[in-house]
């Protein structure tokens, strides 16, 4: 994976627990931002030519290219729509997050 | 030339906390991307910083240091220093910067970065207001623009004062690059990160960033909204390179300004003459654009 995974974070008991200094490790995440999310992307693979312009479009970073066919992070997707709107094919459909009401 | 399949997969930039939409997000992926790993970048107090440094989460996965407002090309300077120092030659020093740290705060410091030459790669990415206090105005925020500190009303429209150009102060520089790019224009932005990579001696890239909180349009609009602004020529792609301005886009008819600025919240207000001043400012910057650096 050529991304940061997410790492368990242990809150510091004490102050012999704090960092000394102010710099810290990079490329440290801690939690996902799946939480923001209200509109859900998702790819219909069987209508997708691979343009990749969604792939560079993604403010995060979240479709991944490397298994041929673009696949979402969705830990990390917060759902802004860009992808689906500037999907040329329009392969990237939208669904809203949670239960769904009929 | 950047080709897609050249890029690399791996992310530098990654689970940042910026509002979805960003368009600050894809300038700091595709330059850290273009860049590679050996890259060290300096942030200011900017949107960039307060969404990618939350401690402990850091989500660059490259050495990021966090500085005060207007330092950043200080900084860069002493980065760059430290490195010929070192006797290190293969790592790119770059620094992101909002529009208010670099045309209001931080213009001295890199007025001075760029007097000494130093190697450095200085990346303006512009919202056009201070978005990550809120939406205050700053020097690059357009004409007729409402925001917290310029609230439209009946007394006022609004800002009242045109956009800083910044590529010409840098331009008076006789620096040795200087572009202007759009974050919905991705292969030119890219191909300015590389040119600018491989300069000997400082560069200068201003990049439009729509911002969906600030402006006021929908977060998948982003992309839209920055063709939008290129096209109906408040904004140009440009670079500046050995004394000569050559520019990498030009629309042959101007589209009408008012579907872009009605297209945000923070221009809904503007009446008819206030769009007829607006387009005959962009007018009139255009005829000098034509008159010094297309013939």
């Amino acid at each position: 994976m050529s991304k940061p995974q997410i790492v368990k974070y242990k809150m510091p008991e004490s102050q012999k627990d704090m960092p000394l200094g102010p710099s810290s490790e990079a490329g440290v995440i801690i939690e996902p931002n799946a939480g923001w999310r209200v509109m859900k992307p998702i790819i219909d693979n069987s209508k997708c030519v691979m343009c990749l312009k969604c792939w560079i479009l993604c403010p995060d970073g979240v479709i991944d290219r490397e298994k041929g066919t673009l696949e979402i992070d969705y830990n990390f997707c917060k759902g802004c729509g860009i992808c689906s709107y500037e999907c040329p094919q329009k392969a990237i459909t939208m669904v809203k997050e949670g239960k769904q009401y009929d | 030339m950047i080709k897609m399949k050249d890029l690399t997969d791996k992310e530098y930039l990654y689970g940042h906390k910026a509002c979805p939409g960003c368009g600050m997000g894809i300038v700091g992926r595709l330059a850290t991307k273009v860049l590679g790993e050996k890259t060290i970048i300096a942030l200011p107090a900017s949107c960039m910083s307060t969404v990618t440094t939350q401690y402990p989460q850091m989500n660059y996965s490259v050495p990021s240091m966090t500085m005060a407002f207007p330092g950043t090309g200080a900084v860069l300077s002493g980065m760059s220093a430290g490195l010929k120092s070192l006797g290190v030659k293969d790592v790119n020093v770059i620094g992101f910067a909002g529009d208010g740290g670099t045309a209001d705060i931080g213009i001295q410091a890199l007025s001075g970065a760029v007097e000494r030459g130093d190697d450095f790669i200085y990346v303006c990415y512009d919202n056009e207001a201070y978005m990550n206090t809120g939406i205050q105005r700053s020097g690059m925020t357009p004409y007729g623009a409402t925001t917290t500190t310029t609230p439209s009303g009946t007394a006022s429209i609004g800002e009242k004062h045109f956009k800083k150009n910044m590529f010409e102060i840098m331009i008076a520089h006789r620096i040795p690059y200087a572009a202007t790019a759009c974050s919905s224009y991705t292969t030119d932005f890219m191909n300015k990160i590389e040119k600018a990579k491989n300069i000997k001696g400082p560069a200068y890239i201003h990049v439009m960033a729509p911002c969906p909180t600030g402006w006021g349009f929908p977060s998948e609009l982003t992309v839209e909204i920055g063709k939008m602004i290129v096209e109906c020529g408040l904004w140009y792609l440009a670079e500046y390179e050995n004394g000569k301005v050559k520019m990498n886009l030009v629309p042959k008819t101007l589209k009408p300004v008012k579907d872009y600025l009605m297209a945000q919240k923070r221009f809904k207000h503007l009446k008819d003459e206030d769009i007829k001043a607006i387009e005959e400012h962009r007018d009139s910057e255009w005829e000098l654009i034509r008159e010094n650096w297309m013939k």
